[in-house]
C-alpha cells in the first residue's frame, strides 16, 4: 500500500510533465493538422534555457529560490517561445498547403537540427544541477506506513494545474482562443471572416513552446540533469499522451499525460524498468488501433 | 518573406533598400535572442558546481551570418515585385531530367560494376562503395513502402535489424551458412513486416509514421534488453564471414585463392562483398520496376494517390498495404544480413532511429517513387558524409538543415516526375507537383 501510494505520487508528477508537453502537440495538431515532430526538442531547449537562466541568476547573486524560480520560469518561457516561433516560421509556414508528408519530414529535419545544435553549442555531456528545491513531507507515519512527497513534486503539480487553468481560460474566453477554435474548425472560412490565420498559428506554436519550456524547467528540477537527447523519448511519450487523451483536446492532453505517467511509473515499479518505454509505446499503438479518437477527442469524419 | 502588396511591387529596388536593411536587422535581432543564451552562455562543471562560461564569438558570427544572409536574400530572391514561380520546376526540365535518367541508369550501373576494377581504385573507395550501395538498397526497399504505396514508415530500420539479427543468431546457434540465412532473413523480416503492418492498417499518414517509429524503438529496446539471446548492448560478435558459395576466403588449400589458382589477397573478400551488395541492390531495383507493372504495383500507386477512390474501385487495401510492408521489409532483411556478415559484429547501436531517419531522408530527398533519384540521394548523402569526415561534429546539424531546406525548395524531392506505368500510345512524364495527392 505504502509502495503503491508512493508510486502514485511519482506517477502523477511525471504525468504532469508529460501533460505540459502534450498540450503543445495537441494544440498544433488541432489547428494545423500536423505532428510537430520537433516539439520534444523544443522541450529540451526549454530545459536548457531554464538551466542557463537559473545559473545566470545565481551568478548575478539572486539566490532567493522562489524569486529565482519565478524569473527563470518567465524568462525561459519567453526564450523558448521565440524558438517555437522561429521553428514554425522557418520550417512549417512555407510548407503550409504543400503535400501531406512535407511538413512532417521538415519537422524531422528540424528535430535533428535542434538536437545537434544544442549538442554543438552546449556540449554532449550531461549537465547535473544540485537540488534547487530541497525538502519534503512525510505522510501516514501514524498509520504505520511512510509516503514521501518532496517539495519539488508539489511545485510541479501545482504549477501544472495553475498553467492548465490559465490556458483553458485563454482558449475558452479570449479572442485569441476564439480565433484558434475557428482555425481549428475551418481555416479558410476563418480567414474569410477576418481571422489572421498566420498569426493565430504562430501564437499557437508560441504557447506550445512556452508550456514545453515549463515542462523543461520541471524536468530539470525533478531529475537534476539535462542533456541534448532528452527531447526524443519525452516527445514520443507526450505525443502518446496527446493521442490517448484525444488529439486536439486540451483536457484530453492533460488526462493522457497523467495516464502515461502513471502507467510508466507503475510498470517500472511492478514489472521492469528496462521495458518501461516499450509499455508507453505499446499503449500508443493499442490506443490508435482500438480508440483512434482517444478518450476525450471527437471522432474524425472523413470527407470525400 | 516580406509579403508586400501589389501596389508596392512597382516600387523600384532602390526604394526598398532601407526596408530590406530593416527587415534584415529584425532577423538579426531574433537570431541574437535565439543564440545569445544558447550559444553564449555555457554551463561548465567546476569545483563550485555548474558555472556559466561566456562565449560571445559564435553568437556574433551567427548574428552576422543571419543579417548578411537575410539582406542578400531580401535584395535578390525575395525582392519585392519579383515574380515568384510557384513551387515547381518547369515541366520541360522535369521531363528532360526523367529522360536523362533513362540513359544515366545503365551508365551508372556500368560505372558501379567497373569501379572496383579500375587501376587507381583504392580499398577505401571499395569500402565506401559497399556502404553507399547498402544505403541504395535500403532506400530502394523503403521506396516500395513510402514512394510507391505512400505509407510513411519511420521504423524501417527495425526490419534491417531483424535481418541482421536473424543471420547472426541462426549462424551462432545453428551454424547455418550465409547463403541459407539470406533468404531466411528476408522471409523473417517480411513476416515481421506483416506483423507490424497488420495493426496499423487503419492508420493514416502522420499517425502511421509515429506508430512505426514506436515499433522500431520497441524492437531496439527488446534487442537491448534480451540479454540471454541477443547479448544486449554487447551485441553479437564473431559472425561468420560470407563464403563464395561454400568456398572460404582464406589462405588454406581449400580457400578461394587456391581453388581458382590466384595469389591470396585480402582484397578478394572485399570485392566479393562489393559485387554481392551490388547484385542485391540491383535485384531490389529490378523487382521494384517489375512489381510496378503488376496489378499489385499499380494498386500501390493508386493507394498512394487516393485511398478512398481505391476502396470504392474494389481494391483490397488490406492485402495491398500488407504486401507493400512485407516486400519492403524483406529487402531490408536482405540488407541486414549482408550488413551482419560484412561487419562480423552487430549491436543495437546500429539500429537507432537516426538510421531510419537517414534512409527516409534518402528516399524523400531523392524523390519519392523515383528509383534514380533515390540512388543519387544515397550517393550524395552517404558519400558526402564520408567526405566531410573531418567536420564530423557538423555533419548531423547540416543533415537536419538540408532536410528542411530541400523540403521548402522542392517538397517532392529532387527527381519528382511521375512516369506512368500504364499509358496510351505515348509515355509522358508528369511533374510531381502537378499531382494532387489524396489522404491515403
Amino acid at each position: 500500500m505504502e509502495y503503491f501510494l508512493q508510486q502514485l505520487i511519482n506517477g502523477v508528477t511525471l504525468g504532469s510533465i508529460y501533460g505540459l508537453i502534450a498540450i503543445g502537440y495537441t494544440m498544433v495538431y488541432g489547428i494545423v493538422g500536423m505532428i510537430n515532430f520537433a516539439h520534444g526538442d523544443v522541450f529540451m531547449v526549454g530545459a536548457f534555457m531554464a538551466l542557463i537562466v537559473y545559473l545566470a541568476l545565481v551568478a548575478i547573486g539572486i539566490t532567493f529560490v522562489p524569486l529565482a524560480l519565478l524569473v527563470v520560469l518567465i524568462v525561459a518561457m519567453a526564450l523558448t517561445a521565440l524558438y517555437g516561433w522561429t521553428v514554425e516560421r522557418i520550417a512549417y509556414r512555407p510548407l503550409r498547403g504543400s503535400f501531406r508528408l512535407a511538413p512532417l519530414i521538415s519537422a524531422i529535419g528540424m528535430s535533428i537540427f535542434l538536437q545537434n545544435y544544442v549538442q554543438l553549442a552546449q556540449g554532449a555531456r550531461v549537465k547535473p544541477l544540485p537540488p534547487v528545491v530541497p525538502g519534503g513531507h512525510q505522510f501516514g507515519a501514524a498509520e504505520g506506513f511512510v509516503v514521501n512527497i518532496s517539495n519539488v513534486q508539489i511545485l510541479i503539480v501545482v504549477t501544472t494545474v495553475a498553467l492548465m487553468a490559465i490556458f483553458t481560460v485563454i482558449v475558452a474566453k479570449t479572442s485569441l482562443g476564439r480565433a484558434q477554435r475557428a482555425c481549428e474548425q475551418d481555416r479558410k472560412m476563418a480567414s474569410l471572416l477576418g481571422v489572421d490565420v498566420d498569426r493565430t498559428i504562430s501564437l499557437t506554436f508560441v504557447m506550445g513552446a512556452a508550456l514545453a519550456s515549463v515542462a523543461g524547467l520541471m524536468y530539470l528540477l525533478y531529475y537534476g540533469v539535462v542533456d541534448f537527447y532528452i527531447g526524443f523519448v519525452a516527445g514520443v511519450k507526450a505525443f502518446t499522451a496527446a493521442v490517448l487523451g484525444g488529439i486536439g483536446s486540451l483536457p484530453g492532453a492533460m488526462l493522457g499525460g497523467l495516464l502515461i505517467g502513471l502507467i510508466e511509473t507503475f510498470w517500472s515499479a511492478y514489472f521492469s524498468v528496462e521495458y518501461k518505454d516499450v509499455a508507453a509505446f505499446s499503449i500508443l499503438a493499442i490506443v490508435l488501433i482500438f480508440l483512434p479518437s482517444g478518450l476525450l477527442g471527437r471522432p474524425e469524419v472523413e470527407k470525400v | 518573406m516580406p509579403q508586400t502588396p501589389a501596389a508596392d511591387a512597382q516600387a523600384s529596388t532602390e526604394a526598398s533598400f532601407p526596408a530590406a536593411v530593416r527587415d534584415a536587422a529584425v532577423a538579426a535581432l531574433i537570431a541574437l535572442g535565439l543564440s545569445a543564451p544558447m550559444m553564449g552562455l555555457v554551463p561548465v562543471q567546476s569545483p563550485q558546481g555548474l558555472v556559466l562560461e561566456q562565449r560571445w564569438a559564435p553568437v556574433a558570427i551567427a548574428v552576422a551570418v543571419v543579417f548578411a544572409g537575410r539582406l542578400l536574400l531580401n535584395l535578390t530572391l525575395w525582392r519585392p515585385g519579383r515574380v515568384k514561380r510557384v513551387g515547381y520546376v518547369p515541366p520541360k526540365l522535369e521531363a528532360k531530367l526523367a529522360g536523362l535518367a533513362r540513359f544515366l541508369g545503365p551508365l551508372a550501373i556500368a560505372g558501379a560494376v567497373a569501379m572496383p576494377l579500375l587501376p587507381f581504385t583504392e580499398r577505401y573507395a571499395i569500402d565506401l562503395g559497399i556502404l553507399v550501395l547498402t544505403y541504395v538498397m535500403l532506400g530502394w526497399g523503403l521506396n516500395i513502402v513510402v514512394g510507391l504505396a505512400g505509407l510513411l514508415d519511420l521504423g524501417y530500420v527495425a526490419f534491417y535489424a531483424v535481418g541482421a539479427y536473424s543471420y547472426a543468431l541462426l549462424a551462432q546457434y545453428f551454424g547455418l551458412s550465409f547463403w541459407i540465412c539470406l533468404p531466411l532473413a528476408g522471409i523473417l523480416a517480411a513476416f515481421w513486416g506483416v506483423i507490424l503492418g497488420f495493426p496499423v492498417l487503419r492508420l493514416r499518414g502522420d499517425y502511421l509514421a509515429i506508430v512505426t517509429l514506436a515499433f522500431g524503438e520497441i524492437i531496439r529496446i527488446v534487442l537491448l534488453n534480451w540479454y540471454w539471446v541477443t547479448g544486449g548492448p554487447n551485441g553479437i560478435s564473431g559472425i561468420p564471414r560470407p563464403s563464395f558459395f561454400g568456398i572460404d576466403f582464406d589462405r588454406g588449400p581449400d580457400g578461394f585463392a587456391a581453388t581458382f589458382g590466384l595469389d591470396y589477397s585480402p582484397l578478394h573478400r572485399i570485392l566479393f562483398l562489393y559485387y554481392l551488395i551490388l547484385a542485391l541492390a540491383l535485384l531490389t531495383n529490378f523487382v521494384t520496376i517489375r512489381l510496378r507493372r503488376l496489378p499489385i504495383g499499380r494498386a500501390w500507386e493508386a493507394l498512394r494517390e487516393d485511398e478512398i477512390a481505391c476502396r470504392s474501385l474494389g481494391i483490397n487495401t488490406v492485402t495491398t498495404k500488407l504486401t507493400a510492408f512485407a516486400i519492403g521489409a524483406s529487402f531490408a532483411g536482405f540488407a541486414g544480413s549482408f550488413f551482419a556478415t560484412r561487419q562480423g559484429f552487430i549491436s543495437p547501436e546500429s539500429f537507432v532511429f537516426m538510421e531510419s531517419a537517414m534512409i527516409l531522408a534518402i528516399v524523400v530527398l531523392g524523390g519519392m517513387g523515383s528509383q534514380f533519384g533515390v540512388a543519387i540521394a544515397a550517393v550524395v548523402m552517404i558519400g558526402g558524409f564520408e567526405l566531410f569526415r573531418e567536420f564530423s561534429d557538423y555533419r548531423m546539424i547540416t543533415f537536419g538543415l538540408v532536410m528542411v531546406l530541400v523540403m521548402i525548395w522542392r517538397p517532392r524531392g529532387l527527381v519528382s516526375s511521375r512516369s506512368p506505368s500504364v499509358f496510351l500510345k505515348e509515355k509522358k512524364a508528369i511533374s510531381g507537383s502537378l499531382v494532387q495527392e489524396g489522404h491515403g
